[in-house]
């Protein structure tokens, strides 16, 4: 037996399947979180349960890519499948046109109604009771961020039941239906516009809505910085110096002086060790990712979780709309790029927000090329802050400026069009603080799980490379272009080699070189553009598939050479 | 009274209107329809972003954007019915 959850986008059955089964998906305040369908179970009705969340669909008849896998997979249904309807209160018209859809499928069915809180708040009573009799299915109210009436949703699935009539309707009459049983169940209390709806509506105009927004990442960026800052220099680092370092430099007495010693602590200056720079396993390995990157990554999930929640971003959708026209694509794809910014893995797996398979191959190439994650940011500031803020603003600037110029190349030369925007804006909400700390935590755990053995793989690769010899080898074969065209030194190929595996290793091996402010902005663009590290690869390889892999790849090792040369010329003027 | 119809992309922002006619390929209306937005509907333009950019409207309770090229598929005209227009 199984438990589907379908209703239309953003009506909360991503949250309502977290409050179900105890599993944790990541569940927004946008249309088009849940872009695969994810399983889990619960106890109910004596027995165990599967629980299958999918994405948002308007209607059975299929209109874009997600809507047809879920019309596919209700297909599949067995007869003891039951259908868990989940509707948006507030919006009761435009959710039952779907759930008169699904009476058609005469499956055991029952209706949660989620936000129910909302729905009171804002003058919209509906009669349960009266819907249920309608239908001939269980209707419950539930609260799916809080998990207000859950219990009673689980209770009642043994309840569930096949609709007492299936509605087959064309169009028209369907809306007609709808709006019939509307004026059976729901009542409508005038009320006046709130101060979230106010602000909701001028986060939308033009010119109110580009202040709004300037302030929000202004303020998102800075918080970020401030957080992660705070976070490193406060707690992490004195903790690796005052606690960590005594410790190594006496595990490094009793390993002596072997290649035990030089790959578990690594070099070792003036009696103290230099996490920068002494690239054993246990010292550099851990501390990349502990105090130089954690921080940030801890810093920038708590942002976004709080924007995702709050409703903010699918308005800064439609103030990048345009814009990202110029390069194809439309402002959904904003959601994608933001995401990368934490970890371009995510990132790749968000591009099926946009439909057709032209818009998805620009949005994931662009995401890899020139959308630095988290972790290789933070080691960038950390390599380049040395140089002052102008380095960084370089480096930055340079980003944009790629992911600006091969968009609009792709967007010139792919054929096909782009699709436009048609998307819900959903209204601001307060983000449930132990939602958003759960998908923090969440995400954290998935980073540390992804990141702790590629870093520590990386650090033992980049010693067995030096150590055998090999790096110095490919860097004399790979002088003409590294050092003639990017004027790096030939040792900055280990960084570029061990980029593969983890970017933020990669960018501290380049920290003992003491690269100049032209070869430290150069090598940072470079490491950030040529290629995505293991774990970007793999899924790009799963959403892309061979061929156009090839072609990213082909693309990325291009716009490396060609940016690293230009910035390399234009630095040098 | 019957009235001159606009597009809704040119529909001045802060207007209300009803829907008049969709003239698009099955998909958008198919698609148009399931949001909320069909013939004789009523709704609100909350804004339009400058250079074709895309306009938001208020049907019942909910906030859509549309691109301009579906936008410009939309035929409205001028002036709600009170009871319809929330």
């Amino acid at each position: 037996m199984r438990l589907v959850l379908i209703g239309n986008p953003n009506v909360g059955k991503s949250a309502l399947f977290n409050r179900l089964t105890g599993v944790h998906v990541v569940a927004s305040n946008y249309p088009g979180t849940t872009v695969e369908i994810t399983r889990g179970t619960m106890c109910a009705a004596d027995q165990q349960i599967e629980v299958v969340d999918f994405p948002g669909i308007y209607s059975l008849e299929p209109s874009c890519k997600a809507e047809e896998v879920a019309a596919t997979e209700l297909r599949k249904l067995a007869p003891n499948d039951i259908i868990l309807n989940v509707v948006d209160s507030t919006n009761l018209e435009r959710n039952l046109g779907l759930t008169l859809q699904l009476t058609n499928l005469r499956k055991p069915m029952l209706i949660a109604l989620n936000f129910w809180d909302e729905a009171e708040h804002t003058g919209v009573k509906v009669d349960a009771s009266a819907l249920e009799k309608i239908f001939g299915v269980p209707c419950v109210p539930v609260v799916g961020t809080t998990g207000q009436g859950t219990r009673t949703l689980a209770e009642r699935i043994r309840q569930a039941a096949k609709p007492t009539r299936p509605y087959r309707l064309e169009d028209r009459r369907k809306w007609e239906e709808v709006g019939a049983i509307l004026g059976m169940v729901q009542t409508l209390s005038p009320r006046r516009h709130t101060l979230g709806e106010w602000l909701g509506d001028a986060s939308l105009k033009p010119f109110s809505g580009a202040l709004i927004a300037i302030l929000v990442m202004g303020l998102s960026f800075g918080t970020v910085r401030w957080v992660g800052e705070g976070l490193a220099s406060h707690i992490f680092e004195p903790f690796f110096e005052r606690v960590w370092s005594p410790l190594m430099l006496k595990l490094s007495g009793v390993l002596g002086s072997g290649w035990l010693q030089h790959l578990v602590i690594g070099t070792i200056t003036d009696g103290q060790i230099f996490y920068g720079e002494s690239f054993g396993l246990l010292t550099t390995g851990l501390f990349v990712t502990f105090a130089a990157v954690l921080p940030y990554i801890f810093a920038f999930y708590l942002v976004l979780s709080i924007l995702e929640d709050s409703g903010y971003l699918p308005r800064l959708a439609v103030l990048t709309d345009r814009l990202m026209h110029n390069v194809g694509l439309h402002g959904m794809a904003v959601l994608p790029m933001l995401l990368g910014l934490g970890c371009n893995v995510p990132g790749v797996l968000a591009s099926r927000i946009v439909e057709s398979d032209r818009e998805r191959f620009i949005c994931i190439t662009l995401t890899t090329i020139a959308v630095p994650c988290m972790a290789q940011t933070a080691m960038i500031i950390g390599l380049a802050g040395r140089h002052g803020p102008s380095a960084l603003c370089i480096i930055f600037s340079a980003l944009f400026a790629i992911w600006f110029v091969l968009g609009v190349v792709l967007n010139r030369f792919l054929k096909g069009e782009s699709p436009e925007i048609l998307m819900e804006v959903p209204p601001f909400r307060m983000p449930h603080f132990r939602s958003v700390l759960k998908k923090i935590w969440m995400r954290l755990v998935w980073f540390l799980r992804e990141a702790v053995p590629f870093v520590l793989g990386g650090v033992l690769l980049a010693n067995v490379l030096y150590s055998v010899g090999v790096i110095d080898v490919i860097g004399r074969l790979a002088a003409p272009v590294v050092s003639g065209v990017m004027g790096l030194p030939k040792e900055a190929v280990g960084g570029l080699l061990i980029g593969f595996l983890r970017k933020d290793v990669a960018v501290g091996m380049l920290a003992p070189l003491h690269l100049s402010f032209r070869q430290t902005i150069v090598a940072c663009v470079v490491l950030a553009v040529y290629f995505p590290c293991v774990a970007a690869f793999t899924i790009m390889l799963r959403e892309l598939g061979a061929a156009r892999m090839l072609v990213a790849t082909a693309i990325m090792g291009t716009i490396a050479v060609l940016a690293g040369g230009m910035l390399n010329l234009i630095l040098w003027a | 009274m019957k009235q001159a119809t606009i597009d809704l992309w040119n529909l001045p922002p802060g207007e209300k209107a009803i829907v008049v006619a969709i003239y698009g390929g099955i998909g958008v209306t198919v698609r148009l329809d399931s949001m909320g937005i069909r013939p004789g509907i009523a709704l609100q333009k909350i804004s339009r972003q400058p250079l074709r950019g895309p306009v938001v409207v208020q049907v019942g309770n909910n906030r859509i954007a549309l691109g301009f090229g579906v936008a410009c598929k939309v035929q409205v005209a001028i002036g709600g019915t009170k009871e319809n227009a929330t």
